[in-house]
């Protein structure tokens, strides 16, 4: 299958080793990687924060990036939640009928990666081999916007060494929010500490999630506590074999 | 003041201090965190436990929605039929644009009887307006009889939870609150809550038996019946919708539902949704006039219409006020409800107390939330706050001039809009970040590292390969 | 513009165009369930520390007498419509462990023999204060002079004129009668299975008005096996029409402090159902 990867601004300008995770999963697994070059950002960030009017270009520019893909994938649930449930809202909210109508096809072909994984190529096990104590943190849009459930366990589960340990009130928000993490920063930090709290119960010396925006914040939070805990996304575990 | 399509705002206890000043001073209060987190959890579980019983929940919450849209599509005839059936049955009704007109009408009312002392059944919109306040300006008491508002009104302390406005407080602070607020109580009174609950039943016997006005709200007000109904636990209600021979029942317009089989929906909602119990110990249905009763209803808008105007905020008005929101919300879990600076706290509070007073008297609350969506999944009449809250940011932003930060805004869109910029952003944010991690990067590097900028980034590692 | 219409036309121009949807009901709608199951309403009553006692129609009398033996009643009031034969298996020398006093204002101490179509009756051989009054009895007595005394039981909307209208002593007779009691006998409208509720019609003799069941600190409830309905829904539709309504879900109870659950706060702090077979 041709996959063309939305890699997603916070990926491509600060976690590449993500975007290389995901090519090289998806490579591995048979499929072929494209990555149009036209591609920026979803938006996310300008809608979430009250600017969904200077958004309207971003989402534009992302619609037509992919205009030609049969299949979108992102290795983040918040971008592609943002694509499936936002674009097409915010152009009709904003008189684009037809960005509209060309944003919900886009919607219809993006998938997140464990989406895409579980349900398009139907593989649980995708031949990984990661001998360490890992526990998952299941970020919010992942859950509650595209309600992936149980599939980033399920390849995680099927992961050969790995010690997956559950993770305490795994469902609770980590606290980064996007610009929440800066307007409301003590609250977010009360909140981080909280999730920090229940990552390092369990032991575990990788905390895993299918969104590095909530990994930089609760892997920004570890570091400050020099707590030898590694933030991973999932693609960066599932890429890995013997 | 006028707010959204002109419509005049709502006034009464509605602001506060900006959020994140005011949650700084929460978060700062580790006895509260630790009330808050020990009551919400209590009260998570048992609403998922009994939300699960349910085979049918999801099409009684989407039930619920949509009779709260129906009623909210035709609100000028379901009123009109709601005053109708009630005048019939001899119930005065009254209508008041706003808090100060519905303080006044109460006022009157309650002059007219020549009471010093009204009791009251614990009511949302009765502390939004603010008429225990009113009534102290014309020298009436008003006893609080739910267990929870008296612990709030006798520690002289502000409600910060819908359905437990204590909820701040714990066993040992209450105990404190009684000591020194109720008078005759025992010295030797213990934190048991069991001893707690028969104080204050022993110190509001006496006004149930000897005030004669009450005063109440309503959690359903059926057009078609004119019937009120009154949803509690501890009877209070019913003692002050009994006893007394003077009831006025203060109502948000929002409060009606068509047609008495729409309880059918709500009756299983609420009582799962709010505390998280099968049914509540006690439900009080009136219609018109009981038992001789001279009755009143007031109408209140206060801002409610405003509300209404916007197709993409009216969905609050659905709001029945369970708190389920509150309950699940992790951002409300650890600042609590005084942080909000609104009767209406928690996710709920943060859509709808901007809405009733105009966003630019609440514009820090629709940021008060990371938008993780639990109080939507939770809401048992589908309110989309995540996407209200985002909708409502954008009300705030477009409201305002050019700020710092809509001016970054634009030039990152610009940025964004196009892959060439894009791509020379990234470059030049490599050197910047690099810079930064001597520069503190504010609310962000007091409490997380920045990650190590990488050496390429995704597209320059794509493009080499 | 009067108040009134300026929040219509505030709400005209606010709404907008109608695009509503009908109404989806596809949950479990009255009439779908079948009856209630009268295992389940009794477990639930229990989860809510209500007492129940399930016995066959013929054995109300003993089980209200049991009950109220068990709880050392001895100042009764019933709704004034609840059959007499309810009470009747209950007699004074049942009551054990309080010394008798004198009775209180015109509330007069029944006899063994019940109250009767005429009233409370006066004599007391036991010399203490067992009484079944039913209320409507001595509301009727209290009434001023020139009203209707007529009738076994007095439909309720007397008591309600005594209350009000009456003013004054009629109402503090009342009041006394049901603060003197230690407990109160009705029946109930319609009951719930699923969520272990007894709904009272206030409006309804064997239910009484709502200060009856409101004040005493004991209340027993006697329902039939087919009042009870399996959910919600049912006795909603059961309900339509009736006026003044009491829904009550076990004893009263609070959460207020740490949503600790306190049972016993203003109204009755026990419950009692006698449910028929």
């Amino acid at each position: 299958m041709r996959v063309a990867l939305f890699v997603t601004c916070l990926v491509d300008g600060l976690f590449p080793d993500v975007g290389k995770a995901t090519v090289r999963l998806l490579e591995r697994l048979g499929h072929e990687v494209v990555v149009p070059s036209a591609q920026t950002c979803c938006g996310q960030m300008h809608i979430n924060t009250g600017y969904a009017g200077q958004a309207m270009p971003v989402i534009r520019n992302h619609v037509e990036a992919f205009e030609g893909a049969d299949v979108i994938v992102a290795p983040s649930g918040s971008c592609a939640g943002s694509v499936r449930h936002q674009h097409a809202d915010v152009a009709r909210a904003h008189g684009d009928a037809t960005l509209a109508e060309a944003a919900a096809g886009t919607a219809e072909r993006t998938y997140e990666l464990s989406e895409f994984l579980v349900d398009v190529l139907g593989v649980t096990d995708v031949g990984a081999y990661f001998p360490h104590r890992v526990t998952y943190h299941p970020t919010c849009h992942s859950l509650r916007v595209l309600d992936v459930r149980d599939r980033p366990l399920r390849l995680l589960r099927a992961v050969e060494g790995i010690d997956l340990v559950e993770l305490p009130s795994a469902e609770t928000c980590c606290g980064f929010g996007g610009t929440f993490a800066l307007k409301n920063a003590d609250t977010s930090t009360a909140m981080l500490g909280d999730k920090m709290s229940a990552v390092l119960s369990t032991k575990a010396g990788v905390v895993t999630a299918g969104d590095s925006s909530c990994l930089m914040h609760i892997g920004g939070g570890l570091s400050r506590l020099r707590s030898g805990v590694r933030p991973l996304h999932l693609a960066q575990i599932l890429e890995q074999t013997r | 003041m006028t707010t959204f399509l002109g419509m005049p705002a709502g006034g009464g206890n509605l602001t506060g201090e900006p959020f994140p000043k005011a949650a700084r001073e929460a978060l700062g209060n580790a006895q509260l965190r630790r009330n808050l987190a020990k009551a919400t959890s209590t009260i998570r579980a048992k609403r998922a436990n009994v939300v699960g019983e349910l085979p049918d929940w999801a099409q009684l919450r989407a039930a619920g929605a949509a009779i709260k849209d129906e009623v909210l599509a035709d609100l000028d005839e379901h009123l009109v039929r709601f005053e109708e059936a009630l005048t019939s049955r001899g119930t005065r009704v009254h209508w008041a644009r706003d808090a100060e007109e519905a303080n006044r009408i109460v006022c009157d009312l309650v002059r007219a009887t020549g009471t010093r002392e009204v009791i009251k059944v614990k009511s949302m919109a009765t502390v939004e307006i603010g008429v225990n306040e009113a009534l102290a300006g014309i020298g009436v008491h008003a006893v609080e009889t739910d267990l929870a508002e008296l612990i709030v009104q006798l520690g002289d302390d502000r409600s910060s939870h819908i359905l437990v406005p204590a909820i701040h407080r714990n066993r040992a602070e209450i105990r404190e609150v009684f000591r020194r607020g109720m008078p005759g109580v025992d010295p030797g009174l213990t934190d048991d809550p069991r001893a707690l609950a028969e104080a204050a039943r022993k110190h509001l016997r006496q006004k149930f038996m000897t005030v004669d006005v009450a005063i109440s709200g309503a959690n359903f007000a059926v057009a078609e019946t004119g019937s009120l109904v009154v949803v509690e636990s501890e009877g209070n209600g019913r003692m002050c919708l009994t006893l007394p021979r003077t009831l006025i029942s203060v109502v948000g317009i929002e409060k009606l539902v068509p047609s008495w089989r729409d309880l059918e929906v709500f009756l299983q909602l609420l009582p799962r949704s709010s505390t998280g119990e099968r049914m509540n110990p006690y439900t009080s249905v009136w219609t018109g006039p009981t038992e001789g009763q001279t009755s009143h209803v007031v109408l209140v808008d206060n801002g409610r219409t405003a509300t209404l105007a916007d197709p993409d905020g009216r969905a609050a008005l659905r709001c029945i006020r369970c708190s389920a929101c509150l309950n699940s919300c992790p951002v409300y879990e650890r600042t609590g409800g005084h942080a909000y600076g609104s009767t209406y706290p928690g996710p709920i509070g943060a859509v709808l107390s901007p809405q009733l007073t105009g966003v630019d008297r609440n514009p820090t609350l629709p940021f008060a939330s990371s938008l993780c969506g639990v109080c939507y999944d939770v809401c048992p009449v589908a309110i989309d706050i995540p996407s209200m809250l985002v909708h409502l940011r954008e009300r705030v932003v477009s409201a305002k001039r050019t700020t710092p930060e809509s001016t970054a805004m634009r030039a990152l869109a610009w940025a964004m809009s196009d892959a060439r910029r894009w791509r020379r952003l990234l470059g030049l944010g490599r050197f910047g970040r690099v810079a930064s991690r001597h520069v503190p990067l504010p609310g962000w590097s007091t409490a997380r590292d920045l990650p190590e900028p990488p050496k390429e980034t995704f597209r320059d590692w794509w493009g080499s390969r | 513009m009067s108040a009134r219409d300026e929040v219509l036309a505030r709400v005209r121009r606010a709404k907008g165009p109608r695009e509503v949807a009908p109404v989806p009901r596809e949950y479990r709608a009255a009439g779908t369930r079948g009856p209630g199951d009268l295992e389940l309403f009794a477990e639930r009553l229990r989860d809510y520390h209500a007492l129940v006692r399930v016995v066959a129609a013929d054995e109300v009398a003993s089980a209200v007498a049991g009950a109220l033996r068990d709880r050392r009643a001895h100042h009764v009031v019933t709704a004034p419509g609840v059959p007499p034969g309810w009470t009747a298996g209950w007699v004074a020398g049942d009551a054990t462990g309080r010394e008798a006093q004198g009775p209180t204002g015109p509330v007069g101490p029944a006899g063994p023999t019940g109250p009767t179509a005429e009233g409370p009756e006066l004599s007391d051989p036991a010399g203490r204060i067992t009484s079944r009054v039913p209320l409507g009895g001595d509301a009727r007595e209290a009434l001023p002079a020139g009203r209707d005394q007529a009738g076994a039981h007095p439909p309720i909307g007397d008591v309600r004129e005594v209350r009000r209208v009456g003013g004054g002593d009629a109402w503090a007779v009342l009041r006394e009668v049901v603060e003197a009691a230690d407990a109160v006998v009705t029946a109930c409208h319609v009951a719930v299975a699923e969520t272990g509720t007894i709904v009272l019609d206030h409006d309804a003799a064997d239910q009484g008005p709502r200060l009856l069941t409101l004040v005493p600190d004991y209340h027993l409830v006697v329902v039939r096996a087919d009042q009870v309905v399996a959910g919600v829904p049912d006795a909603v539709a059961a309900l339509a029409g009736v006026l003044t309504q009491t829904w009550i879900s076990g004893p009263s109870a609070t959460s207020d402090i740490e949503l600790e659950r306190v049972e016993g706060v203003h109204g009755p702090r026990t419950l009692e159902v006698v449910i028929t077979r």
